[in-house]
């Protein structure tokens, strides 16, 4: 069987609450369910943790896409720290459109701890979302000067 | 005893932070008898020869102003580090990349396009533009590369110490120019100084209330009331994400901080911690009442990375992603 | 042909640099005055919101925030259609004024003025702020920081920063004046006033007291015919921060008034590929290089050309100076470049004399310092006499207010050409073959760039303020002949 390998594995990093979703993807585990190899997955106390700075670093690190996911609304189990999450998710999706980076590589989405089933057909089609969109390439400040004296940007470690 | 040697250099600036170091008005006095001022290209006689001509190290001390934009810039940052025992990113362009860094949300071929052509007063039919090298009938001509991105000084060379502030304030440049003079023992190095390590609402002396937001101002369209915080009144201000130092002179004139110290200690993105505080506070949780809010916002990035761009985790406009 | 290098020039806004082509009679053949900067303001600025510019714009100059802090929240009023409650124009004209003095003051004691108070051949090291303290008196050091320290801080009791102020909004200004602070702005433009009025001494007793400088003042190799522009209120009197802006031709006939949101039907800019500067020039007259004369639409925007364009000065002591400028000169326009020093210094005593007046006037305490925009944001110019030379800031938003374009043509860009021409005049003149280039040459090739106070008031102060000049001479080959430096010692 031939493989393709070209093929272009997109890598998400995915930062998860505890409570809800941390669970959610245990379960779907548990019970076997395939998903995606390509989510790293961080797990936090509360989505409400998710500090912008952590979704760029992502990037800034190598992540073609970066899912948030944390309690439905009303289920936080620390009351409001998911609506923290939404809002912060809703700005720098903006602020990433404006620095050239298109928003739909971070998404938000509720899953309860009982929703394994959410968890992997979330995490399945992100993944396909972003290979579609292909890879992120950053260029970020380190550059680095060619015999000729040109500057030339060295790539995010790809 | 020979005197420590002192060398001032201004790189993409305004001039500011040379007029801010002679806004210490008669201490000056002190700085210029206490040290050997032997490079300052906007006020002295010294050429970048005599840099050069200089021993490795042997500038005691270098304030490094303005943003690395051009090749001139950056030949001039890597001269300095080699030639200054203590190199000093001097106000916020060298530390974060300030308003030129604002640049990095065009490009380079934006730029010149409409500086030399799309600008309604500039008559350019034959689309000449400013080459690095030019052969004049009489010779050849060169003018600097301008680069693509800018950088901050430390995203080219090393730098021991950072002095926030567009420009630092001349309080502060003199708290560091006398703690040098008194020999007092400097931080380690990689550290932020004459500046505070707090953030900016630390200075501002407006009472604060726990905050709902629900709306948004620009500052044109409200007269905010002198004693209330501006954020508690809807008007954007980067007070929670900048660092103190400044005394919130821009407040306390009723107009909301735009984060010129650059990010509060401990914050590797200024940018991204008012997003994170702002978020907070915005007391709203459907998605739609959310976005509706959002949209008051009327420049995003050029709010919350006014003066850091360069600085930030992006760095830069991604060409396409 | 052999290549003369002055790299860096100094005192400039940024960087700055000359290259002098001999050729083999040993005359100057050409001369390019380059500037190696740009930071592209006129794009980054696209997508900003427009209230935003006058904190934005500050950062194009540390030295004159306050010209585009102006010129911006004027274009902003225009951009809203609002108009300015008058306590807020005369809080604004009263900063602005405040600046002046301090920008002018700068300039005559540290830059220009040691060229004439200590002489254009005397050493070196006595060429600056010192030689002027030791030959006119120590006080005088003193006197000029103590005056900067005053102007900044009227700067900042109503812009809130003295470097980079803020107050300016499209309406009005954000706070008004307390009291208190009012009184103390008092003490400062009174002392505004003694020490213009003590300078205007200065210049008579050491500069036009001096035939050798009246001689030099007067000469040709200084002097260029062309176009005068300036700013004037309805009375054609000069106005810094409002008013119509008023060209006259080399003969002195007014050639164009205009408002300036009109700008665009009078200036145009050419582009050259050795300098990031472009080179305004005016539009019916055409570009033909850099000529002088009726038929070259070369102009200057400078403390002469503000002179020169105006019918006179609407204060009374700077009236009487103007008149005796031209009585001196018999007659108007001016067209000799060094005596822009002595424009400077009528200048000087004209926004002190409008300080002192504003600072007066109990309007400025009134509350009534904002009116709220209610128009829908579109388009709008912005135009004050910055210190270098007439200022236009023009903005085209969106329906928001957000910035689609943005176009800046800034004072001493307005005297690119001049300043190069002015140089490529002296450098004919000065060099030749035969003639030893002495410190003393390159200093008068720079005495003629120097009077158009080229955006880099610097150096208050006590130090050694050699202008920074290195000479080298190469043969058509690239090797290195002479090279002489000035005093880095």
């Amino acid at each position: 069987m031939e493989t393709n390998s070209k093929k272009f594995e997109p890598r998400i990093v995915g930062f998860l609450c505890n409570w809800c979703s941390y669970t959610g993807a245990d379960l779907a585990g548990t019970s076997r369910m395939k998903s995606a190899p390509n989510l790293r997955i961080i797990r936090l106390m509360c989505s409400g943790r998710v500090d912008p700075s952590f979704i760029l670093r992502a990037f800034q690190l190598g992540a073609d896409g970066v899912l948030v996911m944390g309690c439905h609304p009303g289920d936080c189990h620390y009351q409001e720290g998911n609506f923290k999450a939404l809002r912060r998710v809703l700005l720098l999706k903006r602020v990433l459109r404006e620095f050239g980076v298109d928003e739909r590589r971070l998404k938000l989405e509720w899953v309860s701890a009982a929703e394994g089933e959410k968890f992997a057909k979330v995490s399945n089609d992100f993944t396909e979302e972003v290979r579609a969109l292909g890879p992120l390439r950053l260029e970020t400040g380190v550059l680095a000067q060619s015999q000729e004296g040109e500057v030339e940007s060295q790539e995010v470690a790809a | 005893m020979s005197k420590p040697k002192l060398a001032l250099y201004w790189a993409a600036s305004c001039g500011g932070c040379e007029v801010a170091v002679l806004d210490v008005a008669e201490k000056i006095l002190d700085v210029a008898g206490f040290f050997d001022i032997v490079f300052w290209p906007c006020a002295m006689d010294f050429k970048y020869k005599d840099v050069e001509a200089m021993a490795d190290g042997s500038i005691d001390l270098c304030l490094f102003n303005g943003a690395i934009r051009n090749s001139e810039n950056e030949a001039l940052a890597h001269l300095l580090r080699r030639k200054a025992k203590v190199l000093v990113a001097f106000g916020s362009c060298a530390m974060d990349g300030c308003i030129p860094g604002l640049a990095n949300l065009t490009t380079r071929e934006e730029i010149f396009e409409s500086s030399y052509q799309l600008t309604p007063s500039t008559l350019n039919p034959e689309k000449t533009r400013p080459l690095p090298e030019f052969a004049a009938p009489e010779g050849e001509l060169d003018i600097p590369k301008f680069y693509e991105s800018v950088r901050t000084l430390v995203q080219v060379v090393p730098v021991e110490y950072f002095i926030p502030g567009c420009p630092p304030q001349p309080t502060q440049i003199l708290n560091v120019m006398s703690a040098i003079m008194q020999g007092a023992v400097l931080p380690p190095p990689g550290s932020v100084i004459g500046a505070g390590d707090k953030t900016c609402c630390e200075e501002c002396g407006r009472p604060r209330k726990e905050k709902h937001l629900k709306r948004f101002y620009r500052v044109w369209e409200v007269e905010p009331k002198p004693e209330e915080c501006l954020l508690d009144q809807g008007v954007i201000c980067m007070g929670p994400a900048t660092r103190s130092g400044c005394g919130a002179l821009c407040v306390k004139a009723n107009m909301p901080c735009r984060g010129c110290y650059g990010a509060a200690p401990n914050v590797t993105d200024q940018g991204a911690k008012m997003i994170s505080a702002l978020s907070s506070v915005i007391d709203l949780q459907e998605p739609a009442e959310i976005n509706s809010v959002l949209d008051q916002i009327a420049d995003p990035v050029g709010t919350f990375y006014r003066f850091s761009v360069p600085n930030s985790m992006l760095h830069r406009k991604q060409p396409s992603a | 042909m052999r290549k003369i290098m002055i790299d860096p020039v100094t005192r400039l806004e940024g960087h700055g640099k000359i290259a002098i082509f001999l050729n083999d009679e040993g005359a100057v053949e050409n001369c390019y005055f380059q500037v190696p900067e740009l930071r592209g303001f006129e794009q980054f600025c696209v997508g900003r919101p427009v209230e935003e510019m006058p904190r934005i714009t500050t950062r194009i100059c540390g030295v004159c925030p306050e010209a585009h802090h102006m010129a911006s929240v004027k274009a902003c009023d225009a951009v809203f259609k609002v108009e300015v409650p008058p306590a807020a124009k005369k809080l604004r004209e009263l900063l602005y004024s405040s600046f002046f003095v301090g920008d002018h003051t700068l300039h005559f004691y540290a830059l220009g003025g040691p060229d004439f108070v200590v002489g254009p051949d005397a050493p070196p090291a006595e060429r600056n702020i010192l030689g002027v303290v030791k030959k006119v008196g120590l006080e005088v050091g003193g006197k000029v920081i103590e005056l900067r320290k005053r102007a900044q801080r009227v700067v900042s009791l109503i812009g809130g920063k003295a470097i980079h102020p803020v107050t300016g909004l499209p309406g009005g200004v954000a706070k008004p004046l307390k009291a208190e602070e009012r009184d103390e702005i008092v003490g400062h433009t009174d002392y505004f006033l003694e020490f213009a009025k003590f300078t205007i001494d200065v210049f008579d007793k050491v500069v036009r007291g001096n035939q050798a400088y009246v001689d030099m003042i007067r000469s040709d190799t200084y002097t260029h015919r062309l176009y005068s522009m300036g700013t004037v209120d309805e009375n054609n009197k000069l106005n810094f921060y409002d008013g119509k802006v008023r060209v006259v031709d080399p003969d002195g006939k007014e050639f164009v008034k205009f408002p300036p949101r009109d700008y665009l039907q009078v200036l145009a800019e050419h582009v050259e590929p050795w300098t990031y500067l472009k080179f305004p020039f005016l539009k019916q007259v055409g570009w033909k290089g850099f000529e002088e004369g009726k038929d070259s639409g070369v102009y200057r925007a400078t403390p002469l050309s503000r002179l020169n364009a105006a019918d006179g000065l609407a204060t009374p002591l700077a009236q009487e100076q103007y008149e005796l400028m031209y009585d001196r000169f018999e007659g108007k326009p001016v067209h000799q470049t060094l005596a822009t020093h002595w424009a400077r210094v009528i200048e000087l005593l004209y926004a002190a004399e409008r300080a002192a007046e504003l600072a007066h006037d109990d309007e400025i305490l009134s509350d009534k310092i904002r009116t709220i925009p209610t128009a829908t944001p579109s388009e709008g110019v912005g135009c004050v006499e910055a210190p270098r030379g007439t200022l236009y800031h023009h903005y085209v938003t969106d329906e928001r207010g957000i910035l689609r374009k943005v176009n800046l043509i800034v004072g001493t860009t307005n005297n690119h050409a001049a300043i190069a021409m002015s140089i490529r005049k002296a450098a004919h003149v000065m060099i030749r073959r035969g003639v030893e280039i002495t410190d003393g040459v390159l200093n008068r090739i720079e005495m003629a760039f120097r009077a158009y106070d080229p955006c880099f008031g610097c150096a208050t102060h006590a130090l050694p303020g050699k202008m920074p000049l290195e000479v080298q001479v190469f043969d058509s080959h690239g090797t290195l002949l002479a090279s002489r430096r000035r005093g880095s010692e």
